[in-house]
């Protein structure tokens, strides 16, 4: 194969063909041992009007350098939308939903075929879930608190994938190991250094 | 609820001065988290920002390196550092003491220390293997939170090796009493599953179980993995498919504990998924599909709650219903249910609502018609995503007779949008509609100049290729061909006339190749002109090196012209010449190696014309060279790599396709919706609501002809005219006559709806606006009501997809002769492109392979350089091979031969079985007789077993009458010798493995063991017998079930016996079966063909070498597939022919095989992914041995 790229270094759009064909045909030889299967949310974002990150949960493996694309390109292209337009948004071969609580951005890039009013709903069942948690959630307990937000997201969505519908177990199982938070009182309130 | 949220954050910068209460409340307003947060929400720059992230990292440095750092504290570093990192700032020194957190911390310590690896680390990250220790240990923690926290890290991220260490853990976890935990379980083993399907193979039924678990949330996550596990394989879980009703009649009916609602809507997320489980296991499958219409009636009756997550179920319902086998009534209320969404003022709902249409308009087309208003209203949408969906939805209706009108909106919204993969994505759509309906030449070249300029670099590099191809090849009208070539030369000499500069340089090669290969085709063109044109682009800095080697070589190719050649420019030979010399003395010494080489190529062909008329042959013919097109050189590297599990390879659209799949239910873009003949069109016409095109019902093909003879140049058959002369035609009452063709048929009037509405007379009417809407949707929705009464014709097109229907119909017009199937016009050839593989473009490889092969090492040099010279030229290519040929003959010849078979069969002697054994086919009539004599004929062949005795006494009675192989040996040793045989029964190859006693003492204790991990093997009887008496002969059977397609597969196995107080032996024994072994006939009808032909969706196209190409080929070679892999052949129409088959009474694959240019197109489609691929492998095969 080597040879035959070798003798047809040229430009001919007959050599483009040859070249793409054997890029594709090398890349589906590559392709075999990475056939891991699609995820319904490749990642979640929450960001506030202002563009800053509050929290980001990456469901695909994603270089730190495209991470920053992603947020960056997010935060431009939500806040640049206007009132009164749908809540998705085309983003390369992702569909982005999004959704604006208060001063805080919810928004995750979906596979294209995904119900988009779905995971709009699971955008609000997070929401929910932080307001149950937290007691009337407001931006500030989100970055006080973002470990705990992540220890729920955790509960709820997992690999991509909603794991868990029902809000009571949720909250259980985010109080049962809160539950020893609560009786090391001192422990919270003491400085930790 | 976000109410609340509202009124506590107006509250918001009143808070973050005070003293924090709410949020802050649980964090101590001491610790250093707080701090950092706080200071850095009080920064105004990111420079500032910057520096403090610096400190803040420089200090938890210091702190995690620091012996003296409890867990505690280390817990709380990690915290802010993992806020950094949220910030966007690497703190990679933390990841190793995240994992000493997970792995020495109490529960609190842990659980941050879990949560910073799954943020910090991804699946490659190499100190991910640290961590499985610590999973270990804490799955087998008695504290129940630990096991939790470790179930949650695995199903978030593990290393694929490091699976089989825990799995066994996790898996017992499935049987825990507390169903948090085997919710958790169930929830990593989908995460294997994804990650290494292989791994979890073994736990299938435990799968089972959790989908009865009765706690819902163990169910709801088993859903996950059944889905992934259906989309691979529906038909492994069809039985499953009334449990998932149940259990969706269950959720619907409200059964599940109240907290799993969600806005009073039962467990929405349960119910999604198993709608899609359920849309999976539907289709195609009639009996399962009838299982669930009562409980898709049911979703849809229930979901009456006005709330976004019942509208979520019901666009589920929707897809659903249009997936499984249709039934009247539920089809009707999904089509109401679309209406809903469409007419919503909500705009998520309309945007789901388009979402919607587009998947099902293929199916029913009738919908679009009903919402055309609204889809006009959303092309105009204020909201870019509104508009780009209504364009796929147009993407998806477009015809012949519309295909202007959306080219057009397609091109209008491309000019404004900015998102590359919105152009790259568009682009390539509106070259698909401009190559498959172009309705006339200027269009078409209009068009694809707009698609270059717009797309510039971003596009697929395949669009310009196919584009050239189109012209290159032709069509079998020459005075077709000629036009659209000058059409196109005479649009680029203007384009470079006035503004060159913002050309993309795609734009530029595909001009400069253009120009130079058919600039001679317009008369009152001087090549001077071009030339000259061509060489300035040469000195514009923007045009970049590679533009330029295209640039230089369409000079070369013009100074034939210009040396006084045969072409018009006679008269400015001088000026011409000339200019060349200037240009190829000008960059012969150019800093660029590859210019500088074309220049001083150049100057030698330009001083010896002879020479330059061999290299350099104007309007060479492509069909003239001999290609490999099945690359089959390459089988052996390709096989080999399928042997080691290798995907099989898909081209590009196809891949595309597959990604688009879910969006439509029917891939064939729009395939019915072309008339087949102008009276079904004109009564399709009666029924459109447009109340379209009354003007061309009349019409028939022979009026038309005469017309069409004389002005040439435009396309129109299968056009309703919209817009005339007169304007918008559907308003008059009266049918027009052919006169109005006639005007029509001038290449003058475009219809596009602007200039239409432009000429329309200005009426006083209020409602003006609405009219020109009115317009629009008649103009876009023209014909789509004909794909109905198309299907009602009653004679199924579906087989025969339009391409091939197009053909025939130009034909008909523009040669005016009746049939002749054989022919293809342009449009044709597009198509073919468009769908034609990768694989099968290759012209350009008997060149390659003559200048690796030619035997003298000097003669490969010159070569080289020629074609170096003019690689972008193809045509010329077979001139560089007659180069070759006149001063080489010998060599050239060989490599010509020689070249398809480095990696064919003859290299690679299969082993075994597939060696010198014809299948012996009985027809049932006469069967015994006759597979003796054959056999034995032909078994008579191995030397080293003269002590085999006739094979077929030993065949069981009942297999007989199958078709079977002989008998081929398998091993032998001095007392015992295998051999085995083939015996295609309807449902499973059956081996019949043949044990016979050779020495003179019964061996004891045989016992045969087969295996092979791509088959089902089961064995029948006789694997194992106490005794072989002396010169006996027994056999064993085995069957075989191949489920997913394999090209080749190898059995193996071993027979061990022992001789009567002797040792025991065992006999290896392996042999290789290929697909054709597994491939049945498949009989059906040409109706049935057609439905089942449009409901698949794996497709692969390739060109293959036709048998007996002077006789009827297509007959010779299907002929030679049927005997050889057993295919049904269903119908032969012309030179097409349709064929059937399946992988034993499983998958089905269909081929339509059609005499093309020389070769054998053959386009194959299954509903599994790997056995088109598989197939066409056996298929290239098969005619090659001939």
């Amino acid at each position: 194969m080597y040879s035959i790229k070798a003798s047809q270094p040229n430009s001919g759009h007959r050599c483009l063909e040859r070249y793409t064909f054997l890029k594709f045909f090398v890349a589906a030889l590559n392709q075999l041992s990475l056939s891991s299967a699609p995820l319904q949310i490749r990642f979640l974002l929450l960001f506030s009007r202002q563009g800053k990150v509050r929290l980001q949960k990456w469901y695909a493996p994603t270089p730190e350098r495209e991470k920053k694309k992603v947020m960056r390109d997010m935060t431009t292209l939500v806040l640049a939308r206007k009132p009164r337009t749908c809540n998705f948004l085309d983003w390369r071969d992702l569909k982005i939903v999004y959704k604006r609580y208060a001063s805080l951005y919810f928004c995750c890039g979906l596979e294209n075929q995904d119900n988009e009013l779905l995971a709009l709903e699971v955008l609000h069942r997070f929401v929910e879930l932080l307001d149950k948690y937290f007691g009337n959630v407001c931006e500030l307990d989100i970055i006080f608190n973002f470990e705990k937000a992540y220890f729920i997201l955790d509960e709820f969505l997992m690999g991509g994938e909603i794991l868990e519908t029902s809000k009571t177990s949720i909250s259980k199982a985010i109080e049962a190991s809160d539950l020893l938070q609560e009786t090391m009182e001192e422990y919270m309130s003491k400085p930790a250094f | 609820m976000s109410d609340v949220v509202e009124r506590t954050l107006t509250a918001l910068p009143g808070l973050l001065s005070l003293d924090l209460q709410t949020g802050a409340g649980k964090l101590s307003s001491t610790s250093k988290l707080g701090n950092l947060i706080r200071s850095i929400t009080e920064l105004t720059s990111k420079h500032d920002e910057e520096k403090l992230i610096k400190r803040e990292l420089a200090a938890i440095k210091e702190q995690v390196s620091s012996p003296n750092t409890t867990m505690r504290q280390m817990k709380e570093t990690m915290v802010r550092s993992i806020y950094c990192e949220m910030l966007g700032y690497e703190a990679d020194f933390t990841y190793i003491h995240a994992i000493k957190l997970a792995q020495q911390g109490s529960v609190l310590e842990k659980r941050v220390g879990y949560l910073a690896v799954s943020l910090f680390l991804n699946e490659n990250h190499e100190l991910l293997l640290l961590l499985v220790n610590t999973v270990l240990k804490d799955l087998q923690s008695t504290n129940l939170i630990e096991v939790c926290m470790a179930l949650t890290v695995v199903s978030q991220i593990f290393p694929r090796d490091m699976i089989p260490a825990i799995l066994p853990l996790v898996e017992e976890k499935l049987n825990h009493p507390k169903e948090i935990i085997r919710r958790k379980a169930v929830q990593a083993l989908h995460k294997f599953y994804l990650i290494a399907p292989n791994q979890v193979q073994h736990i299938h039924s435990k799968f089972r179980k959790a989908l009865c678990d009765k706690d819902p949330g163990v169910m709801a996550a088993s859903l996950h993995i059944y889905l992934q596990m259906i989309k691979e394989s529906a038909d492994s879980y069809r039985d499953l498919a009334g449990s998932f009703v149940t259990i969706l009649k269950q959720v619907v009916g409200g059964k599940l504990p109240v907290d799993y609602n969600y806005h009073s809507v039962p467990a929405p997320w349960v119910q999604i998924q198993l709608l899609r489980i359920l849309a999976l296991l539907g289709k195609d499958d009639q009996s399962t599909s009838e299982l669930m219409y009562d409980v898709l009636d049911e979703s849809i009756r229930r979901a009456e709650i006005n709330h976004n997550i019942t509208y979520a179920i019901l666009f589920e319902c929707v897809k659903t219903i249009y997936t499984i086998h249709p039934k009247e009534e539920l089809l009707e209320k999904a089509a109401k249910c679309i209406g809903n969404f469409v007419l919503s003022p909500k705009i998520n709902l309309k945007y789901l609502g388009l979402k919607a249409l587009t998947y099902v308009v293929q199916q029913d087309a009738n919908l679009a018609l009903q919402h055309q208003m609204t889809i006009i209203e959303c092309l105009d949408h204020s909201d870019i995503i509104i508009k780009r969906e209504t364009l796929e939805l147009l993407f998806r209706i477009t015809n012949a007779q519309n295909v202007t009108v959306i080219v057009e909106k397609m091109l209008d919204f491309l000019r404004l949008c900015h998102e590359d993969y919105a152009i790259i994505d568009l682009v390539a759509k509106v070259a698909e509609l401009a190559e498959k309906y172009a309705p006339d030449n200027r269009w078409f070249i209009e068009t694809m100049s707009t698609i270059f300029t717009v797309g510039g670099e971003l596009m697929q590099p395949d669009i310009p290729s196919n584009f050239l191809r189109l012209l290159a090849e032709g069509s079998d009208s020459v005075e077709d061909d000629r036009l659209l070539r000058t059409y196109a030369v005479d649009s680029y000499v203007s384009l470079l006339q006035t503004n060159p500069t913002k050309l993309p340089q795609r734009f530029l090669q595909v001009i400069s190749w253009v120009l130079g290969e058919y600039s001679h085709l317009v008369d009152d063109l001087s090549p001077c002109l071009v030339i000259d044109l061509l060489v300035r682009l040469l000195e514009r800095p923007a045009v970049a090196s590679d533009t330029r080697s295209w640039v230089m070589t369409a000079v070369g190719k013009l100074s034939t012209g210009a040396g006084g050649g045969t072409g018009a420019g006679g008269g400015t030979a001088e000026g011409g010449a000339g200019l060349v010399q200037r240009v190829s003395q000008q960059h012969s010494s150019s800093l660029d190696t590859q210019l500088r080489q074309q220049a001083l190529e150049l100057q030698l062909l330009s001083q010896d014309p002879e020479l330059h008329t061999r290299v350099l042959p104007r309007g060479a013919v492509w069909g003239s060279l001999e290609v490999d097109s099945s690359l089959s050189f390459l089988d052996g590297f390709v096989s080999e790599a399928l042997a080691r599990g290798a995907a099989p390879y898909k081209p590009p659209h196809q891949r595309q396709e597959e990604l688009r799949q879910e969006k439509a239910l029917s891939l064939e873009p729009y395939a019915l919706s072309l008339p087949i003949s102008l009276s079904s069109c004109s009564i399709a016409d009666r029924q459109s609501p447009t109340l379209l095109s009354i003007s061309s019902g009349l019409s028939g093909n022979s009026t038309e002809l005469p017309h069409r003879a004389g002005s040439g140049s435009l396309k129109l058959e299968g056009v309703k005219r919209v817009w005339g002369k007169d304007g918008y035609l559907p308003q008059r009452e009266v049918p027009e006559g052919p006169s109005i063709l006639q005007e029509a048929s001038a290449p003058a009037p475009q219809t596009f709806p602007q200039q239409g509405g432009a000429l329309t007379p200005p009426s006083a009417d209020p409602s003006e606006e609405d009219r020109d809407k009115q317009q629009l949707a008649s103009s876009l929705f023209v014909g789509l009501s004909s794909h109905n009464s198309t299907c009602l014709m009653g004679k199924p097109e579906a087989p025969v997809p339009q391409r091939f229907r197009r053909k025939h119909k130009n034909t008909d017009s523009a040669s005016a002769s009746s049939s002749s199937d054989s022919s293809h016009s342009p449009h044709d050839a597009a198509n073919h492109f468009l769908y034609s593989s990768l694989l099968e473009e290759g012209p350009a490889s008997p060149i390659m392979l003559a200048q690796n092969s030619l035997a003298p090492p000097k003669r490969t040099e010159a070569n080289g350089t020629h074609t170096r010279g003019d690689t972008p030229v193809l045509p010329t290519a077979n001139g560089v091979a007659e180069v070759g040929d006149q001063e080489a003959p010998p060599s050239l010849t060989m490599a010509n031969e020689e070249a398809p078979s480095p990696g064919v069969g003859r290299h690679r002697d299969p082993p075994l079985l597939m060696g010198g054994m014809k299948l012996v086919q009985p027809c049932p009539p006469h069967p015994a007789p006759r597979a003796s004599t054959q056999s034995s004929a032909e078994g008579a062949d191995p030397p080293q077993l003269p002590e085999l005795p006739p094979e077929p006494d030993h065949l069981p009675p009942e297999l007989r009458n199958l078709p079977h192989s002989d008998m081929a040996p398998l091993a032998s040793d001095q007392s015992l010798s295998l051999s085995c045989c083939r015996v295609h029964r309807e449902d499973a190859l059956v081996l019949v493995l043949q044990m016979s006693n050779a020495c003179g003492a019964a061996l004891l204790d045989v016992s045969v063991e087969l295996q092979c991990h791509e088959l089902k093997v089961a064995s029948l009887r006789g694997n194992a017998l106490e005794s072989l008496p002396a010169q006996s002969v027994r056999v064993c059977w085995y069957t075989l079930l191949m489920e997913a397609p394999h090209t080749h597969v190898m059995v193996t196995g071993s027979v061990s016996y022992r001789e009567e107080s002797g040792p025991s032996h065992a006999l290896e024994i392996s042999s290789k079966l290929s697909l054709a072994d597994f491939l049945r006939p498949l009989v059906l009808s040409t109706e049935e063909y057609g439905k089942l032909w449009l409901s698949l969706s794996q497709d692969v196209k390739q060109n293959l070498t036709l048998l007996d190409p002077d006789g009827d080929p297509l007959c010779s070679s299907l002929s030679v597939l049927k005997d050889k892999l057993q295919l049904h052949v269903v119908d032969i129409i012309g030179s097409e022919g349709i064929v059937a088959c399946k992988l034993l009474q499983g998958a089905p694959c269909l081929l339509h095989c059609r005499v093309h240019a020389g070769a054998l197109a053959v386009w194959l489609r299954s509903p599994v992914p790997g056995l088109p691929d598989c197939l066409l492998y056996h298929l290239q095969r098969a005619l090659q041995e001939r």
